[in-house]
C-alpha cells in the first residue's frame, strides 16, 4: 500500500518545533541549576520524539544530528555524564541548528552545512573519543550470510518454546507459519511433554518441534522470526547442506553479538554536511498554517450546536402549526435561539486563542545570550503565560515585544558594577506579565534599571526639531518622544538594539493591532512598558450611531461619554475649526456628515445632534453624529479585501437588517483632522 | 475486523499508524500517553497494543507492565516502538511483558507487515 507520507509532514514539523521549545526551555532550567531528574528526561524525550520522527518521515540528516544528541543526553540522564556550563551551550547551540534544519524542511531553505559541521562536532567532541572511534567502526555483519543465501540450504531447527510462551502474547503457530515463507517447511510436533487433561493447564505450553527448512533462506532470516521469543524459548538453528560449514548456534550466545552491532550501528551516522543532497528532496512547500485546540474547547462547540439544533427543531415545530395562543412560546424559543447562538459565537472564537507563553518562551532564552554579551546579570521573571489572545494577536506581537524586551536589557538594566554602586541588587530583574483588564489584555515589561532620564530625552527631542524648545510637555508626551521614528538616546549604537529604528515600528505594530502603549519610568528604579491589546480582532464591541439614513460604529474602547451639545459651548478657533468645551477641556469636532459628504444628514445645529466624546492617541475629540442607536457586537470584515481601504473607517460589518455599516476608525479619524 | 490501540505522545507518529491500519481495514483507537491507554484499554477489548516507550505521564514499558495485569490482556500481543540504539529497552520491554517491537523508523508496508503476522 502506497502511502503519501507527506501528509504527516505539517503535524510532524509542528510538534518538532514545540520539541525544540521544550528542549530549550529545560536546558535553560538545568542552567539555572533548578532542574530534577524529570526535567533531563524531558529533554530527552523530546530529542529522541524528533529522531524517531524524522527518520520515520524521510528526513535522514534531522534524525543523525539528533542521534548524536540524544546519546548526550542520555547519559547525563543515566547519571554517568555531567553537563556543564559549556555543556548546556552546546546543547542549546545544537538546538538553534536543528531549528534551523528543521525550518530548511518545513518551508524549503537552504541548511548551513559548516553551521551542523561545527555543532556536530562540538557534541562529539563532549562525548570524547570513545563514540568518535566507533564511527569509523562500520561493522559488516552480514559478510558471510549473504554469500550463503544464494545457495538452497536445509536447515534443522528446534523449537522448544517455555511452559509461560503464550503469556506474552506470541503464538507459536504465527512462527512456523512465518517460517513457511521462507521456504519449504517440514517437520512433527512433540507432544511428550502434554500432560493428563486433568492437569492440564490452558495457559500454560507443552509442544515443541524438529523442523526441517528448505531453500535459499539464510541464518539471519531465520534468527529475525525468532527474534521476539527467544528469551521464552530454547532454539537451535543447524545448516545441513555440505556447501555451509556445519554450524550449530545456540540462539543466546548469538543475540548477543547481535545486541552490540546495533549499538554500534547508529554511530556510523555520517555528520549531516555529507547528506546535503539527499535534504534537497526533503523540502516541501511551506504549508499552510493550524491551530491547534484543546479537546474541551472543541466539546463545547459540539454541545453548543447539538443545543441550537435542539432550539431551531423546536422552533419549526412551532412554525408549522402556529397560531397567536402560541406567542408566548415563539418568544421564549427566540430568546434561547438567541442565547445559544451567542454562546456559540464565543465558542469558535474562543478556538482562535491561545495561550501567550508562545510568545513569551522564547525570552528566557533570549534573555540570558544576550545577558551573557553585556556581562549583566538580568534574572527574568514571567506572569500570566496562560492568559489567552487571538492567535493573530499572539503571532503579531512577537516581535514588538521582543524589541522592548531587549530595550531593557540593553538600555534598563546597568552593568552590575553600577548597579551596586547605586545600592541596588547585582541582578537586574525584568518582568513580564500579562493578565485581563477589561476587554483588554495587558502585557507590561517592567525592569528595576535606572530609568528614562526625561531631560536627556526632552533635551533630544529639542535637538532633533520633534518639540519646540521651552515647550511644556507632560510626562506622557516626553515618553511618546521615545517611540518617535529616528530617535535613539543611545550614546552609542550596539548591536542588541538602538540603531534608532524600532521603537517607532513598535508603536505601529500595536496601533494596528487596535492596542496601545504607555511608558511609566523612575529615574534610578526602572521603566514600565504597558502594552493593551483588544482580546480579539474579529469581533468588536461598538455603538452604532446614524447619520442622515447610514449608520456607523463607533468601537466602543474608544469611547469615554456621549454629551446633548449646548450651543454656549461651542466657539470657533481661528485655524483649528469648531471646539466644543466640555467642562475645563476644549475638544475639537469632527463631523461625520462633513467628512464622509452624507446628504441627508439630519442634524445640522450641534443642538440638534449628539456629540459621542473620543479618546485615542491621548487627545479627545467629539465626534457629531444625528444620533445614538444602541451597542453591540459586530463581527468585522475588512473593506480592504472586499473594496478598498479607506481613510478614517477601518472595517464594515453587516447589522441585524443586512445593511452595512462602516466601523470608524478612530485615531485615524483624529489623525485626518490634526 | 481487529481492533488496535496505537499509543505514542508524538501527534505525527500516531496519526501515521492509525492512517496506514485503517487504511488496511483495522479499527484504531489512538492514545497519547500510557495512562490514556490504560484507562482505553478498560473500556474496550483490543486485540493489538502498540505502544511507542518513551512518553510523558506513563511510559511504554510501565504501560506494558500494567496492562499485563489485566485478565483480559493476559495474551493479547502488545507491540513496541523502539529506536535501534534502545537495544537495552527491548530486554525491559520484553520482561514487562511486550510480545515484540517495530523499530524506528520504519514505514508503513514494514508497519502493516508485522501487523499481518501477528494478527492476521
Amino acid at each position: 500500500m502506497a502511502i503519501d507520507m507527506e501528509q504527516f509532514h505539517q503535524v510532524f514539523f509542528e510538534e518538532s518545533f514545540e520539541g525544540l521549545d521544550v528542549m530549550e526551555t529545560g536546558l535553560l532550567n538545568l542552567d539555572n541549576g533548578d532542574a530534577d531528574n524529570e526535567e533531563i528526561n524531558t529533554i530527552f524525550r523530546a530529542a529522541h520524539s524528533i529522531k524517531g520522527g524524522s527518520g520515520t518521515f524521510g528526513f535522514q540528516s534531522i534524525s543523525d544530528f539528533t542521534h548524536i544528541m540524544e546519546t548526550l543526553l542520555d547519559e547525563v540522564r543515566d547519571g554517568i555524564r555531567d553537563l556543564t556550563h559549556e555543556g548546556i551551550n552546546v546543547l542549546l547551540k545544537s538546538v538553534d541548528c536543528l531549528r534551523m534544519m528543521m525550518t530548511a524542511a518545513s518551508e524549503g531553505g537552504d541548511v548551513d552545512d559548516s553551521e551542523v559541521k561545527t555543532n556536530f562536532d562540538a557534541l562529539q567532541n563532549i562525548l570524547g573519543s570513545e563514540s568518535s572511534s566507533a564511527t569509523e567502526e562500520i561493522s559488516e555483519p552480514a559478510a558471510d550470510s549473504t554469500a550463503q543465501a544464494s545457495a538452497e540450504t536445509v536447515w534443522k531447527i528446534s523449537f522448544a518454546p517455555h511452559k509461560n510462551f503464550m503469556q506474552f502474547g506470541n503464538d507459536p503457530a504465527r512462527i512456523i507459519r512465518e517460517l513457511a515463507t521462507l521456504g519449504k517447511l517440514s517437520g512433527h510436533v512433540d507432544t511428550d511433554n502434554v500432560p493428563e487433561f486433568t492437569d492440564l493447564n490452558p495457559e500454560d505450553m507443552f509442544l515443541s518441534w524438529d523442523l526441517e527448512l528448505k531453500g535459499e533462506v539464510t541464518k539471519e532470516q531465520i534468527d529475525d522470526v525468532f527474534s521476539w521469543v527467544e528469551d521464552e524459548s530454547d532454539i537451535s538453528i543447524t545448516a545441513m547442506s555440505s556447501d555451509v560449514s556445519s554450524q550449530t548456534v545456540k540462539k543466546q550466545t548469538d543475540a548477543t553479538v547481535v545486541k552490540s552491532e546495533a549499538v554500534k550501528a547508529p554511530v556510523k551516522a555520517k555528520p549531516a554536511a555529507a547528506v546535503k543532497a539527499s535534504d534537497k528532496k526533503e523540502k516541501s512547500t511551506p504549508a499552510s498554517s493550524s491551530i491547534r485546540v484543546g479537546i474541551d474547547k472543541i466539546d463545547d462547540l459540539i454541545n453548543m450546536v447539538g443545543e441550537l439544533v435542539i432550539t431551531q427543531s423546536m422552533l419549526s415545530m412551532l412554525g408549522e402549526d402556529f397560531n397567536m395562543t402560541r406567542l408566548e412560546k415563539l418568544q421564549e424559543g427566540l430568546i434561547q435561539l438567541d442565547r445559544h447562538t451567542r454562546e456559540l459565537q464565543e465558542s469558535v472564537m474562543q478556538i482562535r486563542m491561545v495561550p501567550i507563553s508562545f510568545t513569551f518562551s522564547r525570552f528566557p532564552r533570549m534573555v540570558r545570550d544576550l545577558s551573557e554579551k553585556l556581562d549583566k546579570k538580568i534574572e527574568l521573571v514571567m506572569h500570566g503565560e496562560n492568559t489567552e489572545l487571538d492567535k493573530t494577536v499572539i503571532e503579531k506581537i512577537g516581535d514588538p515585544l521582543v524589541h522592548l524586551v531587549r530595550n531593557s536589557v540593553d538600555h534598563g538594566i546597568e552593568m552590575p558594577e553600577d548597579r551596586l554602586a547605586a545600592g541596588k541588587p547585582e541582578t537586574g530583574t525584568i518582568q513580564l506579565n500579562a493578565f485581563h483588564r477589561g476587554g483588554n489584555i495587558v502585557i507590561e515589561i517592567t525592569d528595576d534599571g535606572k530609568g528614562i532620564d526625561k531631560d536627556v530625552i526632552l533635551a533630544k527631542g529639542i535637538e532633533k526639531g520633534l518639540v519646540e524648545a521651552g515647550a511644556k510637555l507632560s510626562d506622557q508626551q516626553i515618553y511618546d518622544l521615545l517611540f518617535n521614528p529616528g530617535f535613539s538616546t543611545a550614546a552609542e549604537i550596539t548591536d542588541v538594539s538602538g540603531r534608532g529604528v524600532g521603537m517607532d515600528v513598535v508603536k505601529k505594530n500595536i496601533m494596528s493591532l487596535g492596542g496601545a502603549i504607555e511608558t511609566h519610568s523612575v529615574k534610578g528604579q526602572g521603566s514600565i512598558f504597558s502594552i493593551r491589546l483588544p482580546l480579539t480582532l474579529a469581533i468588536l464591541d461598538g455603538q452604532s450611531v446614524s447619520v442622515g439614513s447610514d449608520n456607523y460604529i463607533i468601537p466602543l474602547v474608544s469611547i469615554v461619554e456621549s454629551v446633548q451639545p449646548k450651543k454656549e459651548s461651542l466657539n470657533m478657533v481661528a485655524g483649528k475649526g469648531e471646539t466644543y468645551k466640555l467642562r475645563d477641556e476644549y475638544l475639537p469636532i469632527i463631523r461625520i456628515r462633513d467628512l464622509f459628504n452624507v446628504p441627508d444628514a439630519k442634524a445640522d445645529d450641534l443642538e440638534e445632534g449628539l456629540l459621542v466624546v473620543v479618546e485615542a492617541d491621548g487627545k479627545r475629540f467629539g465626534v457629531f453624529v444625528d444620533d445614538l442607536l444602541g451597542q453591540q457586537q459586530v463581527v468585522i470584515k475588512s473593506l480592504e479585501s472586499n473594496y478598498k481601504r479607506i481613510n478614517g473607517v477601518s472595517g464594515a460589518t453587516i447589522l441585524g437588517d443586512g445593511s452595512v455599516a462602516l466601523i470608524l476608525d478612530i485615531p485615524s479619524l483624529i489623525r485626518m483632522s490634526d | 475486523m481487529a481492533l488496535i490501540l496505537t499509543v505514542d505522545d508524538s501527534a505525527s507518529m500516531r496519526q501515521m499508524v492509525a492512517f496506514t491500519l485503517k487504511g488496511a481495514g483495522y479499527d484504531v483507537v489512538e492514545a497519547e500517553d500510557g495512562q490514556k491507554a490504560l484507562d482505553a484499554s478498560k473500556t474496550k477489548k483490543f486485540d493489538l497494543v502498540i505502544t511507542d516507550v518513551n512518553m510523558p505521564v506513563m511510559d511504554g514499558i510501565t504501560f506494558i507492565r500494567h496492562l499485563r495485569t489485566e485478565v483480559n490482556y493476559k495474551f493479547t500481543p502488545i507491540l513496541m516502538l523502539t529506536t535501534e540504539s534502545s537495544s537495552d529497552k527491548k530486554a525491559e520491554g520484553k520482561s514487562a511483558g511486550a510480545t515484540g517491537w517495530i523499530v524506528k523508523p520504519f514505514n508503513p508496508d514494514q508497519l502493516l507487515a508485522v501487523v499481518k503476522k501477528v494478527i492476521g
